[in-house]
């Protein structure tokens, strides 16, 4: 029996979706109700990729999804409520079970756990209790990396009727008071941002503020690509050898000209701003800094691939970044830069924000497009690849935030110009997020090339006796100090079995704990394993407990389970998270970073 | 009046269809097996109206949902071909290649304006011109229907009128194109086929015609009433007036899926004589002499059904009848037997083969044919014959084989019982997703879904009658009266009450239903019962 919802609850739904038009959307019943109904499969459908700002919309207002609210979201969108369950049930960030107004996400990943977050959440467990504890309308959660490793240990604070903050370098003092909403939340010291080329206007250009953007060169490249023409940008993006950013470093050009070439007329653009990888934050970095870049960067590529609608998917817990973009993209808007004949130039494109709901898989580019879509964001079988079958079935290109942001320097530089810099298999530079056991942590780029070591010297160096790097985040590698005159392209890390990834560099010293973070990164993919495929479902649990066998009871550590669970896994399992969730656990017991235990 | 006893099309071009018609149907509950080729259609783009008094299930699916009142459908449909006529949407090479009488039709529906149409079934004008142009301007358009159409006093008119529809557009006789009757059990279309009729021999072959009778009497070596026998409701009057006094009931529960249960049974008390032959002591069967213990078709014997697209499909024995249960055959053979007519005791394939040579249009399906093909849609006249998917494709083809088809005028009438200041409320029936029929067949299983015997109103009556959920209220119609605790639900609108039949002890909603029937087809009007709910002090 459909439970009602409160008003409260249908207002925040309403506040998104508009008030109902009948009884049978949710409206109070009039006589005409008993005559006619306009719904259906085809409604629905249509309706379906809004249950997730729906369910955001009574989350954030609310600070929880009660039965009431989730039935008349359904009723709203005509989504049945099992599947409207499946998927909210399906982000950390959305919550099925009363929640308190004030929710405090602690970081105990492997970068905030040795800086901080330990004794953060011991503080928490004397002041209020153990994790889940209500107290004075208030509660704090253990939640895996926040994105925010340079300035270590991280919380993210999710307030219900109010804007969710993000504390940076958090005390226990600090996280308490705005537990209690004792005054303003402080915030966190700016962070360490070096570079030339990507990270160059961050710092000058104003991120609020569209004509900043226009006064430090903005929109030049939309107008030179408007110049050459859809087909030469591409050709231009080919011609740079620009390869992704997000971690599987496959070429942008080839996707653009895939889909640029479709015979289907409907097409997507996706912005893949779900960064999400342990140690990863310079996606934030630019999208915070230089916000209306990126959203030129998506009209350059809207219009190259002949997308008119871009999504961009962002991570949940990035509201700041949040903010900076959805403003960007009003002011773009009301200028004329998006929306019908952008520029005047004939060609319609707009952008829609998506949040995501706290899930590391919706990273993974078909997991992303199944919860644009409203559905779990679980990963689809490939092929067919996005680039023929991807949002709402249609040809759809999906890049990064960092890629993405190298267009516009691509198209009015040109492509052989950028392919000037680097390697001529890893162009351009690359941005690294170097945390951990380093004087400055922060954003640096550098061109391809540069060593491990150069890029550690340029962060000031590490901080006591380095005993490891953790390169390309939980799902890349640790490496020993043996690798790193290593040259960081994709082909000097593939030479050394490793991958860039993400660009995580992330340094721990003679007093970090392995078997520790070890457990932690095990504990992380079992937890974001979405479940729907058995190899990753139980090999990410059969490894964590592989890993406690041996941590807690001492016995020798069965290495040919985990290489077998590993196979398993990278041979079965449907995507990328399964393929790689046992890399960084080898490494570290290659490296015999376990044995100090 | 197409001249076939079957739906014209198959399940896969419901798959394919651009416009489904539901009509006076509640599929999703009622024949979910069918439902479930119509979701793919509306998957595949397929634009979905449902005419129903109430918003069901199957409803909730549909673009647009038309909220009839019980019993307009003939005012709806006229109003319908009305429309399509005056906005020009009439496809008039077809009605004047394929049809005849389409003036007389066109003069009678000429009163049915929108605003006529609107009010007397309800709906409004601008939704009822919609789906008119929407169906007439379709590529390919089915109206599906149910009992909704045909459990009324004006059943084979309800039947007529939609016909007229697809002979005004040409939705009919092509792919993707047709009129779907469907069939609430795996085999009630193959019982048709077989002759289960009371004027017709099997393969529909008309029992008064003294040539299709006397092949089949030739092969039989005997005679054959010439007079067309009596359907169920004139049955019931016969044994009333004692002119029948034997009954010999197979596989029906008529003292419990009857209108007027309390005139049924004591028709049935009144009987001389009356064998059940059934694999469940039913109510029925607690009132025979003889019970006639039946082996279940689906697992204990061999044979065919036929399904709704008029797929013949082969049905093989798993195990042996239980006890001194026994195969129809066997049955029907030891009973001629023993009355003088030993034919011995012939298998399932030797019987059908017997009816292969006697209706034409299951002539091509052999045993080893339905196996290798996975099942054949009739008519199938010889064994080279693929099957047919749709039917009457000859209304297409230049010049016609045969005599045009007629559109015959269907003038509306409402249901016989009416509604009054004593009677207010509209009482209709139908089935839930979890029950069957009377629930002979499922009311021994549990369902998380079965609500049992209850009575839905619209929860603004809930409110003048000053009721509350769970309630037990006594309803009582011009026959009867039952008492049944009652509910509130959406679907219904204020004067519109709603209950299953599934549930006869508990609740006896036949007691209240009229036995009025449709003198063509003999179905009585169990959809439109006039009522008057009071709460039991």
């Amino acid at each position: 029996m459909e439970v009602p919802a409160a008003p409260a609850e249908r207002a925040a739904v309403d506040a998104l979706l508009g008030a109902p038009e009948s009884s049978w959307d949710g409206a109070h019943r009039t006589a005409a109700d008993g005559r006619v109904a306009f719904g259906g499969f085809h409604l629905a459908a249509a309706r379906r990729e809004l249950l997730l700002p729906a369910l955001h919309a009574v989350q954030s207002e609310i600070g929880w999804i009660s039965r009431g609210a989730l039935d008349y979201v359904c009723r709203r969108l005509g989504v049945p409520p099992a599947e409207a369950y499946g998927v909210a049930s399906f982000y950390a960030l959305l919550s099925l079970e009363e929640r308190p107004p004030r929710v405090a996400h602690v970081c105990d990943d492997v970068c905030c756990r040795p800086h901080g977050a330990l004794e953060l959440i011991s503080a928490l467990n004397d002041a209020i209790g153990p994790a889940g504890t209500v107290a004075e309308g208030a509660t704090w959660l253990p939640s895996p990396c926040l994105g925010q490793c340079d300035r270590a240990p991280a919380v993210f604070l999710q307030m219900a009727g109010e804007a969710d903050v993000v504390l940076t370098a958090a005390s226990p003092e600090q996280v308490l008071a705005a537990l209690r909403s004792d005054g303003s939340i402080t915030p966190g010291a700016a962070p360490v941002v070096v570079g030339e080329a990507l990270l160059g206007r961050i710092g000058t250009v104003d991120p609020t503020s569209l004509a900043s953007h226009v006064a430090h060169g903005g929109y030049e490249a939309l107008q030179r690509a408007v110049e050459l023409g859809p087909a030469a940008v591409v050709a231009e993006l080919k011609a740079s050898n620009l390869r992704g950013r997000g971690g599987a470093a496959f070429p942008a050009g080839v996707k653009w000209e895939a889909v640029a070439g479709s015979a289907e007329p409907v097409r997507y653009l996706i912005c893949n701003a779900d960064e999400s990888e342990p140690g990863t934050f310079k996606d934030r970095v630019l999208m915070e800094g230089d916000p209306f870049l990126l959203v030129e960067a998506m009209t350059i590529a809207g219009f190259a691939v002949g997308a008119e609608r871009g999504y961009l998917y962002i991570r949940g817990e990035y509201p700041a970044a949040t903010d900076l973009l959805r403003s960007a993209i009003v002011q773009a808007r009301a200028a004329g830069y998006l929306g019908r004949s952008v520029t005047g130039a004939g060609f319609d494109f707009d952008i829609e924000i998506r949040r995501g709901g706290g899930a590391y898989i919706c990273g993974e580019e078909t997991a992303l497009m199944n919860s644009i879509e409203g559905l779990r964001g679980e990963p689809r079988n490939k092929p067919p690849f996005p680039t023929q079958h991807g949002l709402f079935g249609q040809p759809t290109v999906i890049n990064n935030v960092e890629t993405l942001m190298n267009v516009p320097a691509i198209v009015t530089g040109g492509g052989a110009a950028f392919a000037e810099v680097g390697t001529p298999q890893s162009t351009g530079t690359k941005l690294y997020c170097v945390s951990g056991a380093v004087a400055r942590p922060g954003t640096y780029e550098v061109a391809m090339g540069e060593t491990l070591a150069a890029l550690i010297d340029k962060a000031g160096g590490p901080v006591g006796e380095l005993r490891a790097v953790l390169l390309g985040g939980a799902a890349g590698a640790f490496v020993g100090i043996d690798m790193l005159e290593m040259p960081l392209t994709f082909e000097g890390a593939a030479a050394h079995g490793v991958s860039l990834g993400s660009g995580v560099v992330m340094l721990f010293n003679h007093s970090a704990d392995f078997p520790d973070l070890v457990r932690r990164v095990a504990a992380f993919f079992r937890d974001e394993s979405c479940g729907q495929c058995v190899p990753c479902r139980v090999g990410t649990v059969r490894q964590e407990e592989l890993l406690a066998r041996h941590l807690t009871s001492g016995r020798p550590l069965d290495r040919a389970l985990l290489e077998e669970i590993d196979r398993v896994m990278k041979d079965a399992s449907i995507c990328g998270l399964g393929h790689t969730a046992a890399i960084a656990i080898r490494s570290a017991v290659d490296l015999g970073l376990l044995e100090s235990a | 009046m197409l001249g076939a006893g079957g739906g014209t099309s198959s399940y896969e071009e419901i798959e394919t269809t651009d416009v489904i018609l539901l009509w006076g149907s509640n599929a999703r509950d009622a024949h979910p097996i069918f439902f479930h080729h119509l979701i793919k259609g509306v998957r595949n783009g397929a634009k979905m109206y449902t005419v129903d008094p109430r918003r069901t299930s199957s409803a909730a699916w549909a673009d647009v949902w038309l909220g009839i009142d019980v019993g307009a459908d003939i005012a709806l449909a006229n109003t319908v071909g009305r429309e399509i006529i005056t906005a020009g949407l009439a496809n008039r090479s077809f009605i004047e290649h394929s049809t005849a009488h389409f003036e007389d039709y066109a003069a009678a529906v000429e009163e049915w304006t929108l605003e006529r149409g609107e009010q007397v079934t309800g709906v409004p004008a601008a939704v009822i011109k919609e789906m008119a142009h929407t169906y007439a301007t379709a590529d390919t358009a089915q109206i599906c229907w149910t009992l909704g159409i045909t459990e009324h006093h004006n059943a084979t008119d309800n039947v007529l009128a939609l016909i007229s529809l697809a002979l005004l557009t040409g939705h009919v006789g092509r792919y993707g194109s047709g009129l779907v009757p469907i069939r609430g059990q795996n085999n009630v279309q193959g019982g048709g086929d077989m002759g289960a009729l009371p004027n017709k021999l099997p393969g529909f072959q008309d029992v008064e015609d003294d040539e299709a009778r006397g092949k089949f009497e030739a092969l039989w070596g005997h005679a054959i009433p010439a007079q067309a026998g009596k359907h169920l409701s004139l049955m019931i009057e016969a044994m009333e007036q004692k002119e029948i006094t034997a009954l010999y009931v197979i596989g029906e529960n008529p003292a419990q899926s009857e209108a007027d249960t309390s005139h049924i049974e004591s028709v049935l008390n009144g009987l001389e004589f009356m064998v059940v032959q059934d694999i469940f002591l039913t109510r029925t069967a607690e009132m025979a002499d003889v019970v006639l213990p039946a082996a279940a078709g689906w697992a204990e014997t061999e044979g065919t059904v036929t399904s709704s697209e008029r797929r013949v499909q082969r049905v093989r024995k798993a195990l042996d009848p239980p006890g001194e249960a026994k195969d129809d055959i066997d049955i029907i053979s030891q009973l001629a037997e023993r009355m003088g007519r030993g034919w011995g005791i012939p298998t399932a394939e030797e019987a059908w083969d017997e009816l292969r040579a006697l209706s034409p249009m299951h002539a091509g399906m052999s045993y080893r044919r339905l196996d290798e093909l996975g099942g054949i849609q009739w008519p199938c006249p010889d064994e080279e014959h693929p099957g047919t998917q749709f039917l009457h494709g000859w209304l297409w083809e230049d010049p016609m084989p045969r005599e045009p088809a007629p559109f015959v005028p269907t003038p509306w009438v409402p249901p016989v019982d009416e509604l009054t200041d004593e009677y207010p409320i509209r009482l209709t029936t139908g089935r839930r997703l979890d029950s069957y029929n009377t629930g002979v067949q499922s009311s021994g299983y549990e369902s998380p879904l079965r609500a049992g015997g209850l009575i839905e109103i619209a929860p603004e009556d809930g409110a003048s009658l000053d009721l509350a959920e769970g309630d037990l209220v006594r309803v009582a119609s011009r026959r009867g009266a039952i008492e049944v605790p009652v509910y509130f639900h959406e679907s219904l609108r204020p004067g519109l009450a709603f209950m299953a039949f599934h549930f006869p002890d508990e609740a006896a909603v036949n007691e209240l239903t009229i036995d009025a029937w449709d003198p063509k087809s003999g179905t009585a009007e169990f959809k439109a019962t006039a009522v008057r709910i009071e709460k039991v002090a």
